[in-house]
């Protein structure tokens, strides 16, 4: 006989009766099946026809059957005592662990393999309940349950100790979840342990943040949070969605606070470190660790959708993008300061004797260029958000609002319209009497304005436009609103030129009219000086002008200048008007005569707008000056000698301010009237030989 | 009504009286011969219609003196609905002369004001750097000197122009040198207040508001007129820019004070709104107890429709620079204005603008 183990008897035992029990089911099936042969066997075989053979089959089917039914029957006591047997020796072997147990559990503590324990646990933990009202068994559960009250303890220190990475602390929660610790609890617990060591990553942020030690620079400090941070955070955040994955909603709303209050805090870090940046140029840095700033928060983004940190990324780094086109708003006005400053440097700088300094054409291209470069610096400064590989450039806010509303309306519209208001400005300065701007300036700054508005706006926007493909449907500032701006700025800038210059001019005409006692004077002999300093003041502005101003139109009028508008102007127009009328007698004549007049003259507007270019100006200055002249020569009172001196100062100033302006008639209307007004304040009207002036004013 | 207008004819010298009928739309004119010389500033006593004081220019040799003195009309004039034939020249009368401001200390006197609404006694003369103040005595027969003040500092100081404000007892006058505005107590004669660089160039002339009594309406050669509160000098309330050249004349509507005309040498007279620094801001103040309810709920609705500082009209009637703008005295709706051709034009406020005020 074989030899072979209990349990493979035992086993095969099984096996048999089972076979048994199919071969006695298929049999019962056959003869079930084939019932209906039978039967119709039994009714033929009355017929006689093959019932022999029928019969004679019978019992060879059924002698298998019996024999097997005898064999188990044998079989079965045995296998009965046998199974028994086996059941009692399980049931010890059970009973042995369970004693074993405390001992085995205590022996497993003390050597920390704590999984193996709580195995141990989990396996008698359900027998030991249910056989508790036996007294032994009752021991052992108390015993059993020390011990993993020590275990669970000792669990939670190594927990709590915390030494060990993420990884084994989660494999403590695990176990300790397995102990049947209550979920919520560890959850609590967990969570104040990934924050005490979150929390350390945001100190150390916190110190390299510090007011005075040299802070790393910024690409470094993200690149800290993002390793240690936000490394940490993502780790905590997958081992608990993995460890406590049963808690449901509940968990992972606490877990999306934590989430949400640390991240709050590394966010107002990281925007403390950034707004330490603000005041840097680099550009390309900022980008760099935006860049991974964003980069880093996408995967507890995608972790965490609930808590929204991708989205608070994104909105610091629009934040910072914002804060940056500011910044470069604020650079370029202040390049645009720079500028004007140098300018008046340039403009106030002693002149070298025999070196000329710079021309205001140079001193505009200088700006103008300078302004561009700083405008191009700055556009493609800003750039760098866009950059493709940039992470958030493919947000809709750089896609859309950045490009249009920041860039092109903030930064580039916003910045000419702010030097057109700085330009402006100088327009409204209260100090209108100390001229604290240089009139050269003005025209300068006007010209400018001029030059935008022909050419460098438009230039400046298809530069943008194309740099920030802007395709949003947010409003943008049409480049002729712009150029219309500019040109109004222009267009004050050089009127206010044309008042300060016109105010310089007639301030010397009037002191010398108000200063003079026009009654007790000497007999004419020169032009006076002052009417020289005005026609060289003149021509200076003449020339300062046309440095940036085209020349303009004027009206064609003759090519022999002063002879034959001198005759008109001072024998037959103006003897005829007031030599006869100074008699007590005809006064209602002059009046008339004046009034006839002057319905046929246009009216001068003084204080008008001016036209963009030379003559126009200088038209407006004169117009300016031979206005004052007149008004303060009808305040005055003249001797006869008096009246001639004007005579002479006036011939001598149509002389030579007629080529300045667009039309000359308007010069002569205004000296004549200034000649007949101080006729009429006087009371000895007594006009000089016209060949007499004539030679005077040609001598001197 | 009367104007007076100062004319140079020659050397003769005149004062105009003009009278206009406003329902017969008629101008009449009487001719007031000023032998003392060429009349620069005038104005007529607030208590006595017929006294006027001028200031003028004596023309001595190769000297020209500027004189105050003080004058009575002929009596027949008084009246004002005398009626005299066209020809002025042939009923031209003579002034008769009441006193000099004495001038011996002082000359150039740039312009006189009397105290308004007083009786007719005290006169102030500006004469170079000098405020003087006059008592006049014994039915104006003799001026005697009360008290003075004078403007020290650098360079040549000189008075402009000066007004008595009607507030305060009539114990201020405001005066403009270059482009300073100074405010004075005439009791003590000591500054109170100063607005230094007031306008850009010269000050031309000054107008108190009548009936808010610390504003006041500047206009200079910087062509603007520049509305002030006394009580902060810093920077002007309101600024209007609308003449082309120098603003000779600021005046106040004497009881609708949002009215103001301003006259210049770019020859046009301006009419100007100022509704917002008036003391009617929210249209003419209708009391409860006048009308029915319905009527006041109309004036508030009327009253919140936004006003606006506006020019009412530009009048461009002159051929020449505006040197005098004024309001008649008698018609609030009337004024008149004056440039340097002669021409005297008088207008209205436009019915329109007359009729939203009043109602």
């Amino acid at each position: 006989r074989r030899e072979c183990p209990l349990a493979q008897l035992m086993d095969s035992e099984t096996d048999m009766v089972r076979q048994i029990r199919a071969l006695d089911s298929d049999m019962q099936t056959l003869v079930y099946e084939n019932y209906n042969k039978f039967i119709s066997a039994t009714a033929i075989s009355p017929s006689g026809m093959d019932s022999q053979c029928c019969l004679e089959d019978i019992p060879t089917v059924q002698e298998p059957h019996t024999d097997s039914a005898r064999i188990s029957a044998t079989l079965q006591d045995r296998h009965e005592r046998i199974t028994k047997l086996a059941g009692v020796h399980a049931l010890l072997r059970k009973l042995q662990f369970l004693f074993e147990l405390p001992s085995r559990l205590t022996k497993c503590v003390e050597l920390g393999a704590y999984g193996q324990a709580v195995r141990y646990q989990g396996r008698a933990q359900a027998v030991l309940q249910q056989y508790q009202h036996l007294p032994s068994f009752r021991a052992i559960q108390d015993d059993c349950q020390v011990i993993t009250a020590r275990l669970a303890q000792q669990l939670r220190q190594r927990f709590r100790e915390g030494g060990s990475g993420a990884p084994e602390q989660a494999e403590c929660v695990e176990l300790l979840l397995a102990l049947g610790e209550p979920a919520e609890e560890l959850c609590e617990e967990f969570l104040a342990h990934a924050r005490g060591r979150l929390e350390e990553e945001l100190r150390s942020l916190e110190a390299e943040l510090g007011p005075s030690p040299p802070a790393p620079d910024v690409l470094e400090f993200t690149d800290h949070g993002g390793s240690g941070f936000v490394g940490g955070l993502c780790q905590v955040a997958a081992a608990y969605q993995e460890l406590f994955a049963a808690q449901g909603p509940a968990g992972a709303e606490r877990l999306a606070a934590f989430a949400r209050e640390l991240g709050s805090r590394y966010f107002a870090l990281v925007e403390r470190r950034l707004a330490q940046e603000q005041g840097g140029g680099d550009n390309s840095l900022l980008v760099r660790a935006l860049d991974r700033f964003h980069r880093r928060l996408r995967a507890p983004g995608a972790l965490l959708a609930a808590v929204g940190l991708a989205e608070a990324a994104t909105e610091i780094v629009e934040r910072v993008a914002r804060e940056r086109l500011g910044h470069h708003l604020q650079g370029l006005r202040a390049a645009f300061l720079g500028c004007l400053t140098d300018v008046r440097q340039a403009l106030a700088a002693p002149r070298v004797a025999g070196k000329e300094g710079p021309g205001l054409a140079e001193l505009l291209a200088n700006v103008a260029s300078s302004i561009l470069s700083h405008i191009k610096a700055s556009l493609a400064a800003v750039h760098l958000f866009t950059a493709k590989e940039v992470s958030f450039s493919n947000k809709p806010y750089f896609r859309g609002e950045f490009c249009s509303q920041g860039v092109r309306e903030g930064l580039i519209v916003g910045f000419i319209r702010s030097m057109c208001q700085t330009a402006q400005s100088f327009c409204d300065s209260p100090g209108e009497k100390g001229g604290a701007t240089p009139p050269a300036l003005l025209l300068l700054l006007s010209r400018l304005c001029l030059d935008y508005e022909t050419a460098t706006i438009s230039y400046i926007l298809t530069l943008t436009d194309e740099q920030f493909l802007v395709q949003d449907q947010f409003p943008v500032t049409p480049v002729s609103t712009l150029c219309a701006e500019a040109r109004e700025t222009a267009r004050r800038l050089l009127t206010h030129y044309v008042k300060v210059q016109g105010l310089v001019i007639s301030q010397m005409l009037r002191k010398s009219v108000e200063t003079r006692d026009w009654l007790s004077t000497l007999e004419p002999r020169n032009v006076r000086a002052v009417m020289k300093r005005v026609v060289e003041d003149t021509t200076a502005i003449d020339v300062q002008v046309g440095l940036l101003y085209e020349e303009g139109v004027r009206k064609a009028q003759s090519s022999d200048s002063s002879k034959r508008t001198f005759s008109v102007y001072s024998s037959s127009r103006q003897q005829g008007r007031y030599a006869p009328s100074y008699t007590p007698s005809a006064p209602m004549d002059t009046n008339l005569l004046s009034n006839i007049q002057k319905l046929f003259s246009e009216r001068i507007d003084v204080f008008s707008p001016v036209e963009f270019n030379k003559v126009s100006v200088l038209t407006g200055i004169i117009k300016i000056s031979l206005k004052t002249l007149l008004e303060c020569v009808r305040l005055r009172t003249f001797g006869r000698v008096g009246l001639q001196q004007v005579q002479v100062d006036c011939h001598f100033l149509q002389l030579y301010l007629w080529r300045f302006v667009a039309d000359e008639e308007l010069v002569h209307l205004l000296l004549d009237e200034v000649v007949a007004s101080a006729a009429l304040r006087c009371p000895d009207p007594v006009p000089m030989e016209p060949s007499v002036v004539e030679v005077i004013c040609e001598r001197g | 009504m009367e104007d007076d207008a100062p004319v140079i004819y020659g050397l003769e010298f005149q004062i105009h009286i003009i009278d206009f009928d406003d329902e017969n739309n008629i101008i009449n004119k009487n001719v007031l011969l000023h032998q003392a010389g060429e009349i620069w500033h005038i104005s007529a006593s607030p208590a006595d219609r017929g006294v006027l004081a001028t200031c003028y220019n004596r023309t001595s040799d190769s000297k020209v003196l500027t004189c105050a003195a003080v004058w009575r009309m002929p009596k027949e004039l008084e009246s004002g609905s005398h009626e005299s034939p066209d020809d002025s020249s042939s009923t031209a009368q003579t002034l008769e002369l009441l006193c000099h401001l004495d001038n011996t200390a002082h000359s150039n006197m740039a312009c006189v004001v009397w105290e308004p609404m007083g009786d007719g006694k005290k006169i102030i003369s500006l004469a170079d750097n000098h405020i003087l103040l006059w008592d006049l005595q014994e039915s104006s027969s003799q001026a005697v000197l009360a008290s003075s003040a004078s403007l020290g500092g650098k360079g040549q100081l000189k008075f402009t122009s000066g007004r008595w404000s009607p507030h305060h007892n009539c114990t201020q006058v405001a005066t403009a040198n270059d482009t300073t505005l100074r405010g004075w107590d005439t009791r003590s004669m000591s500054q109170i207040y100063c607005i230094e660089n007031a306008h850009g160039q010269l000050v031309r002339d000054l107008d108190f508001n009548p009936n808010k009594q610390y504003y006041l309406a500047s206009c200079g050669d910087d062509c603007k007129v520049k509305f002030w509160d006394t009580r902060n000098v810093t920077e002007p309330v309101k600024t209007l820019e609308e003449h082309s050249h120098w603003v000779w004349n600021v005046r106040y509507n004497h009881s609708h004070d949002q009215l103001v005309l301003t006259g210049s040498s770019d020859s046009r007279v301006i009419l100007s709104n100022m509704v917002s620094i008036s003391s009617e801001p929210f249209g003419h103040l209708v009391d409860d107890d006048d009308i029915s309810d319905q009527e006041d709920h109309r004036s508030e609705e009327k009253s919140k429709e936004p006003l606006q500082d506006n020019v009412i009209a530009t009048y461009e009637e002159h051929e020449d620079s505006v040197y005098a703008v004024d309001w008649s005295s008698a018609d609030p709706w009337l004024f008149a204005s004056l440039s340097y051709d002669g021409r005297l034009v008088i207008n209205r406020v436009p019915r329109a603008l007359k009729y939203h005020i009043l109602l």
